[in-house]
Parts: structure tokens; sequence; C-alpha cells
């Protein structure tokens, strides 16, 4: 059974895993769902300003956002990390000092804005167009029609893809490290790789794969039981009525007094 | 005034509908022309009812109206003013609006649909805007169902939040388009009863609609159109009992 004992050695080295469990809780852990969450919140941002570009009637502001979502989406990850990374490293240290953790989730976040501006844009024109009819004959304006009926029912519909999104942007995270970031501020991958070449063992980057996967799954599966939830909104449930009864429901002439909002 | 306020109107709420005319209006959708040189006059407090095959203009003339499609050429006046040279979000406050499938908001319930527009549109205060929108709804007999979403009513009750709805703002004329269409049969009456007491209590309603029955009863005025034009219109009994042309004796015959 040498070949066994080979596998267990090569990736389930308990001792390694053990050594190195602190510094991915500590360090990795953190670092990644703080690169995550910061990319994602901007990335929501940044793509519903896309998404709404994107279905402007001027060719103005479409025609930007096309080629926005275009670029961002079209390009490898990696390039556009180490080219934003790079790229505006002298900027930047004018800014945030010499940390590349900043552009690395600047670039992660307009790689997500492009993704999930077309999540938003999908979700917004998937909402019936009598809701902005009925808004827009009421007097409402574009804007206000928008922005408290069809966005708000447009995002509800894409929670979940936008869920499954910052799954993505949470593997993608891993990227950042090609910036070359302080040890301090190592996310998961990092943490393991490095281990993994002190120890000459491929173990702590198994346990930096499970500390992923104990972020990652259980979202899938939230997802997948909030899906329905999601897309109709919270709603009571009334027992099924029948319609003759509706027929006295209004009283010939009901008793209103009026006079204060006329 | 306290004393006014304070009887209970029996008949409900009086309405003073404003006048409206279409004078030459013909739409069209990119090269295919839908409506062609359309005149129509509504007296202020008088219904009337547009009936019609499908694809003869019906709805595309109410959108025209109100300015959610626009004319390519004549004019539509309220009350006298060209509707064309004000601002669109300024007319449709005094139009009200009923769509064949309600178009309620769904994730707002009957209570907030119909103060969604008044907090809005007219600026309301909360408290002002929910009770407005309270007595629009007991005037339709849903107050019990205010705090019902849209999906937790039946067609005809959804149908009657968007007269409330419509009614809230105040409209000097109520357009309806096939409103009682989508409706299971037992739930017509409802809609269409609420519908002849706004007609009773003053409102200028233009109706589209193929409740034959409606339109004799309620209507002062039916204009029967085909093919984008104004075939012919009149009183209800000349119409329905002495057509002239042969399209419209054809469309009764199919109808009726």
């Amino acid at each position: 059974m040498d070949w066994l004992d080979t596998l267990v050695a090569t990736f389930l080295d308990f001792e390694a895993m053990w050594q190195v469990f602190p510094q991915m809780l500590g360090t990795g852990l953190v670092n990644t769902l703080v690169i995550s969450i910061a990319a994602t919140v901007i990335g929501v941002v940044l793509g519903m300003v896309v998404a709404i570009m994107g279905i402007s009637r001027s060719r103005w502001l479409r025609i930007p956002a096309r080629v926005y979502t275009d670029i961002f989406r079209g390009l490898p990850a990696i390039l556009t990390i180490l080219l934003i990374g790079q790229g505006f490293a002298r900027l930047s240290q004018q800014v945030f000092g010499p940390s590349p953790y900043p552009l690395g989730i600047l670039a992660l976040s307009l790689i997500a804005s492009a993704y999930i501006g077309e999540i938003f844009r999908a979700g917004i024109q998937s909402v019936d167009r009598g809701q902005i009819e009925a808004c827009r004959a009421l007097g409402m304006s574009y804007g206000s029609a928008m922005r408290l009926v069809v966005v708000p029912q447009g995002v509800r519909r894409v929670l979940p893809a936008l869920v499954n999104q910052f799954i993505a942007i949470v593997k993608d995270s891993s990227l950042v490290y090609f910036l070359g970031l302080l040890v301090s501020e190592r996310e998961l991958f990092r943490v393991g790789q490095d281990a993994a070449v002190l120890t000459g063992n491929l173990s702590p980057l198994v346990m930096a794969g499970l500390f992923y996967l104990v972020i990652t799954v259980p979202l899938t599966h939230l997802v997948n039981h909030f899906d329905d939830r999601f897309r109709t909104g919270r709603r009571k449930s009334a027992p099924p009525r029948s319609g003759l009864d509706e027929v006295e429901e209004q009283t010939p002439s009901p008793a209103l007094t009026y006079g204060e909002n006329s | 005034m306290t004393t006014m306020s304070a009887l209970p109107i029996t008949d409900g709420h009086r309405y003073s509908g404003s006048s409206l005319e279409l004078r030459g209006v013909s739409m069209a959708y990119g090269d295919i022309e839908v409506l062609r040189d359309v005149s129509l006059e509504v007296a202020p407090g008088t219904t009337t009812c547009i009936i019609g095959p499908s694809g003869s203009g019906k709805s595309t003339l109410l959108r025209g109206v109100n300015r959610l499609h626009e004319p390519s050429s004549g004019d539509v006046l309220l009350a006298g003013e060209s509707v064309l040279t004000q601002k669109p979000d300024a007319v449709r406050r005094r139009i009200g609006l009923v769509f064949q499938h309600f178009n309620l908001f769904p994730d707002h319930t009957a209570l907030e649909n119909v103060a969604l527009a008044l907090r809005n549109v007219k600026r309301m205060s909360k408290a002002a805007a929910t009770r407005t929108a309270m007595e629009r709804l007991t005037e339709v007999g849903l107050a019990e169902r205010a705090d019902h979403r849209p999906r937790d009513l039946s067609g005809g009750q959804q149908q009657r939040v968007a007269i409330a709805r419509a009614l809230a703002m105040d409209p000097e004329v109520m357009l309806f388009d096939e409103a009682t269409s989508a409706l299971d049969p037992e739930l017509v009456k409802g809609v269409l009863t609420l519908m002849a007491g706004l007609a009773r209590r003053g409102m200028t309603m233009l109706v589209v609609t193929h409740e034959m029955g409606f339109a004799r009863k309620v209507a002062d005025q039916v204009v029967f159109m085909d093919e984008g034009r104004v075939v012919e219109h009149g009183a209800p009994g000349d119409l329905f009992d002495r057509p002239r042309s042969p399209r419209l004796q054809r469309f009764l015959s199919e109808v009726l």
C-alpha cells in the first residue's frame, strides 16, 4: 500500500495542515473575505450604473456601457488584474501607499461590475413592460418608476445570480496574489502556496481548498433553498376563495366621508 | 366645511370630469399606421365606449390620449387645451388609465399600490396618502383587503384596486383599456358595476370594451372603429339597433 501512503503524505499531511491552520484562519480567510466582499460591494454599485446606462434610450449612455461590459467580461481575469495592478501602481502609491491590495480589489470590482451589470440588466428587462407603463400613466417620472417599482422587482429576481457571482469573485480573489502581497495581506491561496513551498508538501493547499469550499458550498445551497422566495418576495398565503363570494363585496353605495383630500 | 365632510354622501364621491377631444389623430408603430385621422368628442361627465374588432386601433387610441405613445399627427385636447404642448407627466396626472392586465405592483400591498403615486407624484405625507388610499379602496369595496398583495387577490379585486389607484390621483378623465377582458366571467360584473357608478357620478370616461351590454346601458356615445378609423358613432340605441355601415352590421352579428 505504498502508493496510498504517498498519496496521504502528499495531500493529507495533517501535521502540515495543522501548522498552517492558524494562518489560514487569521490571515488567509480574513483577507479573502475582505477582498471578495469589497469587490462585490463596489461591483454591485458600478454594475447598477452600467445596467441603468445599458437600458437607456440614449445611445451615448448605452454604447459606453456595452463596450465596458464587453471588455471586462471578455478579458481573462488574470490579465485585467495584472494590467490594473501594475499599470496603476504608481498612481495608487500616492493614494493608498505601496500595497497593491487596493488595486487588486479595484481590478476584481471592475470585472465583477461587468458581470453584475449584465445580471441586473437582464433582471430589470425581465420586468413586465406594464409595470413602467402603469407608473408613467400615474404621472411618475421614468426615474421614479425605475427606482420605486421596476428596479426592485428586477433585483429581487436576480439575487440568486448575484450570490453565484459572489462565489465567482471569492474564487477569483486568489489571483490577486500575482500582484505580490505583503505577508499580512495574503489571502487563502497565497497562504497555502507559501506553506506548500516551505514544507514541500501540497497539504496546505488542500487546506486552502477546504476553506474555499466552506465559503462557497453553503452559499450555493443557500441560493437553491431561497431561489423561490427571492423571486416571489415575502407573502402571506391565503386560502382559495370562491369568485361568487366576491359578487356581494361591493355594497351598492358605500357610505363615505369625503372632502378632506379633494 | 366641517358639516359637509361629516355627512356621509350616500352615492359616494361626485366627480367633475373634463371634456376630451381628438382632432384628426393619426398614430403609427414604425412604418405601420394603426390610427388614421380619428376625430372624437367626449363631453364632460359623459361616457364614450369604443368597440371594434381586434387590430382596429382602439387601445392605441387610448395610449395616444395620455401620450404613452405619441400621435404622429393631429391633436388631443383635455379640457379644451392641447395635451401635446404640455409635459407628458403633467397630462398623465390628470388622466387615469386602467389596463387589461391590471399592471398592479406585485411587491406592494393593495394600499401601497394606491398610495405610491400619491406619495411620489402628489407629494402627500404618508398619513394623508394612506388615508386617501384607504378611502378609495373603501369606495371599490376592498377596504378589508388593503394589506393583501395582488397575487392574493382575484382578478376582479385586482382590477378594482387598479381603478382605485387611478381614481386616487383625482383624474379628470378615466380611460379603460378592455378592463374586463382578462377576468373570469363571474368577476366581470363587479368591475362593470363600479365603472357604471363612476359614469353616473360625473366622471368623463373613454372605455374600450367588448362588453356590448355595458356599452348599450352606460354609454352616452358609442364609437365603432375598424382598421384604424372611426367607421360609425352615435347614441348606443342607434348604433346597436340601426347600424348603417356593413362593417358594423357584420361586427355586431359576430359578437351579439
